[in-house]
This record gives C-alpha cells, sequence and structure tokens, in this order.
C-alpha cells in the first residue's frame, strides 16, 4: 500500500485512572474509508478526536502524511508540538460533528466562507464562489442567507459537510454524524457522504452506528472494543462472517432493530 | 416644615450642574470597570494556578470590602503609605475606588458571557484550523457579548446610584449640592428630594430600556438551543439578520 496517509503507532489515551485507547496502530492510506463500529465507550470517538486534536494522546504517536501530528522534531528528538505545529498539520483534518456545531450567528454562507477567508487568506469573491458551489453540491444552495436555527437537523448536518469541505482536508472525519438526527432524515445526510466518498481523493472516518451504510462505503471496518482494535477487514469479513463472539453480539443488535 | 417652591427653583440650577458631574464620573468610573475587568478576565484566564490563586483571592478581597471603605481608604490613607502612596484628586479617586470596585463584578459578566458559548463552537472552530484571534473575533466574541450587554446595564445603573458615595470624599455632584444648598439654607427637603427625582428620571427609563434589550437577545439565536440540535424547520424565523 501507498503511504499512508494517517498511521497511528501504539495510541494510548486516559481520561483520569480510566484508560480509553490501549494501545491503537493503524494504518489509513491516502482516499481509504474506514468505518469504525463497537459500542458505546469503546473509544472510537476518541480516535477521531486525537486525530482532530481536540484530544490529546496519553502516549504513542499520531502522523499525518509522514509528519507526526502531537509532536515535532527538535535535535533529532520528538518534542511536544507548539500550537504552530499544530495548526500546520491539522489544516489536513476536517471534521463533522454529531451535533453539527454550526456557528448560529452567521448565514450558511458565512459559516462556509469564514475558514477559507480567515484561515487560508483566500479572496472573499473566490472563498464565496466555491462555498456556493459546495452548498449547491449537498443541495442547500436556495439556503445561503438562512441561518443555521432555520433549518432542519439533515439540512444543518449538510451545512456542516460542505463547511469542512470547502476547506479541502486530505482526511474527513465523521463522528456519529446522523446520531442526533431524526430517522427520516438520516438518508439525506447518508445520501451526501456517499455522493462525497465516491469522489474518491480523501480519505475518511466514520465513527458509525448505520452498519447497512457502513458495509456499503467503506474499504475497511474495524471493531473497537474495550479499547483495542478487536477485529478489522473488509466489510464482507467483519460484518457478515465475524470471528468472535462480542463482535456477533454486537452486531445482532442491530440486525433485530433497524428494519433497513 | 412647608414646602416651598422658591427653594425648588434656587436649588434647582445647583442641583443641574451636580447631575452633569455624577453623570459624567458614572461614565468614567463605569468606562474603567469595563476595562479594568477584562483585564481580571484575561488574567483568570492564565492557566497557572499561582496566578489564578492570587487573581481569585484580590477579586474576592474587593468584592468583599465595602467601596466606601475603599474610597476611603484611597482618599485618606494611600497618601501616608510609605513608597507607593499618592495624592489623589477625589475624582481619580472616585474612578479608581468606585470603578475598580464594580471591575470585580464585571469580570465575572464576562467570564459568564464567554462560559455561555457552546463547547462545540470552540471545537468547530479548531477543526477549522481558525487561528486564537480569529477564532474569539469571529467565533466566540460575538456570540459572548450580546448575552452580557443587559447584565452591563444593570450594573451601569447599579453604579449610577453607587456615585454619590463619593461625596464623601468631596466630589461635588448632585448629592454635594444639594447638601452644600442646605447647609446654606436650612432647607433639605426640596433640594434632597430633587436629587432623589433626578435619580429615578434617569435609572427608570434606563432600567426599561435594559429589559427591552434582554428580550431581544433572548430571542436571537434560539437561545435554548444554541447549536441547534432540533429538528424543526421554521421554527427559528425570530431570526433575521
Amino acid at each position: 500500500m501507498a503511504d499512508p496517509i494517517v498511521r497511528y503507532k501504539d495510541v494510548h489515551k486516559s481520561f483520569g485512572e480510566v484508560e480509553v485507547l490501549k494501545g491503537i496502530d493503524l494504518d489509513i492510506a491516502p482516499a481509504e474509508k474506514i468505518a469504525l463500529i463497537g459500542p458505546s465507550g469503546s473509544g472510537k470517538t476518541t480516535i477521531i478526536r486525537m486525530l482532530m486534536t481536540l484530544e490529546e494522546p496519553t502516549s504513542g504517536v499520531i502522523e499525518v502524511d509522514g509528519r507526526p501530528l502531537w509532536h515535532m522534531e527538535k535535535e533529532g528528538e520528538l518534542v511536544p508540538a507548539n500550537e504552530k505545529h499544530l495548526r500546520e498539520v491539522r489544516g489536513d483534518i476536517g471534521m463533522v460533528f454529531q451535533h453539527f456545531n454550526l456557528f448560529p450567528h452567521m448565514s450558511i454562507l458565512d459559516n462556509c466562507m469564514v475558514a477559507p477567508v480567515h484561515v487560508k487568506g483566500e479572496p472573499k469573491d473566490e472563498a464565496r464562489q466555491r462555498s456556493i458551489e459546495m452548498l449547491e453540491k449537498v443541495g442547500l444552495g436556495d439556503k445561503l442567507d438562512n441561518y443555521p436555527s432555520q433549518l432542519s437537523g439533515g439540512q444543518k448536518q449538510r451545512v456542516a459537510m460542505a463547511r469542512a469541505l470547502v476547506m479541502r482536508p486530505k482526511v474527513m472525519l465523521f463522528d456519529e454524524v446522523t446520531s442526533a438526527l431524526d430517522p427520516e432524515l438520516v438518508g439525506e445526510v447518508l445520501e451526501v457522504i456517499r455522493d462525497i466518498a465516491k469522489e474518491g481523493e480523501m480519505a475518511m472516518i466514520l465513527v458509525t452506528h448505520e452498519m447497512e451504510f457502513a458495509r456499503d462505503i467503506a474499504d475497511r471496518v474495524l471493531f473497537l472494543d474495550e479499547g483495542t482494535i478487536a477485529e478489522e477487514g473488509s466489510p464482507e469479513e467483519v460484518l457478515e462472517n465475524s470471528k468472535s463472539e462480542r463482535l456477533q453480539s454486537f452486531l445482532s443488535r442491530f440486525r433485530s432493530s433497524s428494519p433497513s | 416644615m412647608t414646602w416651598s417652591w422658591n427653594y425648588v427653583w434656587e436649588s434647582l440650577p445647583l442641583i443641574f450642574e451636580g447631575m452633569w458631574i455624577t453623570l459624567g464620573l458614572t461614565i468614567g468610573c463605569f468606562a474603567f470597570a469595563m476595562l479594568f475587568g477584562f483585564v481580571w478576565t484575561f488574567l483568570r484566564r492564565i492557566p497557572w494556578t499561582s496566578v489564578q490563586k492570587l487573581v481569585g483571592f484580590l477579586l474576592e478581597f474587593i468584592r468583599s470590602t465595602p467601596p466606601l471603605v475603599q474610597l476611603f481608604f484611597l482618599f485618606y490613607a494611600w497618601p501616608m503609605v510609605p513608597y507607593v502612596g499618592v495624592t489623589l484628586d477625589p475624582i481619580s479617586c472616585a474612578i479608581l475606588g468606585l470603578g475598580g470596585h464594580f471591575s470585580t463584578y464585571i469580570s465575572e459578566i464576562y467570564r459568564s458571557g464567554i462560559e455561555s458559548v457552546d463547547k462545540g463552537q470552540w471545537e468547530a472552530a479548531k477543526a477549522l484550523n481558525l487561528s486564537t484571534g480569529k477564532k474569539w473575533t469571529k467565533i466566540i466574541l460575538p456570540q459572548a457579548i450580546p448575552p452580557t450587554i443587559p447584565m452591563l446595564g444593570n450594573y451601569l445603573i447599579i453604579m449610577f446610584k453607587e456615585v454619590p458615595l463619593t461625596a464623601t470624599i468631596g466630589v461635588t455632584g448632585m448629592l454635594h449640592a444639594a447638601e452644600s444648598f442646605g447647609a446654606q439654607t436650612f432647607a433639605y427637603v426640596e433640594p434632597l428630594t430633587l436629587v432623589a427625582l433626578f435619580f429615578l428620571a434617569m435609572s427608570y427609563p434606563s432600567a426599561v430600556l435594559i429589559r427591552k434589550l434582554e428580550k431581544k437577545f433572548n430571542r436571537r439565536f434560539d437561545k435554548k438551543n444554541p447549536t441547534g440540535t432540533n429538528n424543526n424547520m421554521d421554527k427559528g424565523v425570530a431570526v433575521n439578520g
């Protein structure tokens, strides 16, 4: 496989006394689509939050495009990264949150434009043009001047995706992006993610409870259990021919409850 | 005694003149309090336990001492403190004393404003890689400031009513004017009633205005649901511009 875009090397994370991640080793290829599944509390959200620099690993190294994320090299040694280094490396990562986290005081268009203009220093016209294109792509070209509170949950989540995509990240993280939505709105959001995935060039890590969806778009499914990657493989291997009993019992809960 | 309209007309110009000093001093004290409140808030965000403890102690100390004692100390005792003591004129003393006292409350308001911003907003700002400066100016402050405006207004009115304390150190505001008029004519009822009416005439409309502001800001951005996790369309029509 090509040089990985993201690499976790023996990454541990503890919150106080509780060790949430107990040694994660993981390589993600450019353009690879990964689905992270597992019971709540298994640490799957923590894995991507560390990549977005929202949580600092307790130990271990995370690399993005060959560069350590939380560390920088100084005289041949790895030392904790400063804010400048974090900002540099973080630019390759984008994230969509469970609760959208749109900026409520800005219009939909401004939500998308704020980062290209103020982070990348793009001219306003160019940023506006690209933001409009992206919002049209997610089907919200007619809502540009609306405010987040005027949208449905599904629409908000599509804005959040457009906002992240405008920054052209190399890796996109999706943190249970349909969990806060009413069931009838889940479809429209998954549809947009499917479209993004088809375009291909971006790596994607999805923390999800939508098993059917994971099977459809993921190249690889990881089952997290008690802070370790308990099983991994193609969607068929993991979701249909799971080896461990824990994974089988985890999956059976979804089979019985989800009609799709 | 009888109410004398003559005394009313005689004292009115004096009190009117004093009103400008009272108003000016209120603005001066409040500006100082807003500025210094910002300094306190900033100091308290320094992630260094010893600094935080020291600042916390200072704030508690200033807040728990009566403003009158602070004014007296600054005016009478401060000049006698060796090396650092300086003699202050009444106005500077009032601004430093009252402004300093209220800055501790105002820093609390700033803090509550900042804390009212949802955690997800900070995370989104980080995920979009905004610099610290842009994060504050574009994301955090625009959401933190509006809810503090009615609270700041309330403190402005409270401070306005505390300004007469400075008469005790010789600031010639409305109260001082009424008092010296009384000392010369032995008529206290009329001038003091006028002073009270002046305060009422300014405080009450301000309080009404602030209540209106409060309602307006509560309506903005669907306050109960700052990140907008509800799925109901067309409910947030209150937001328009």
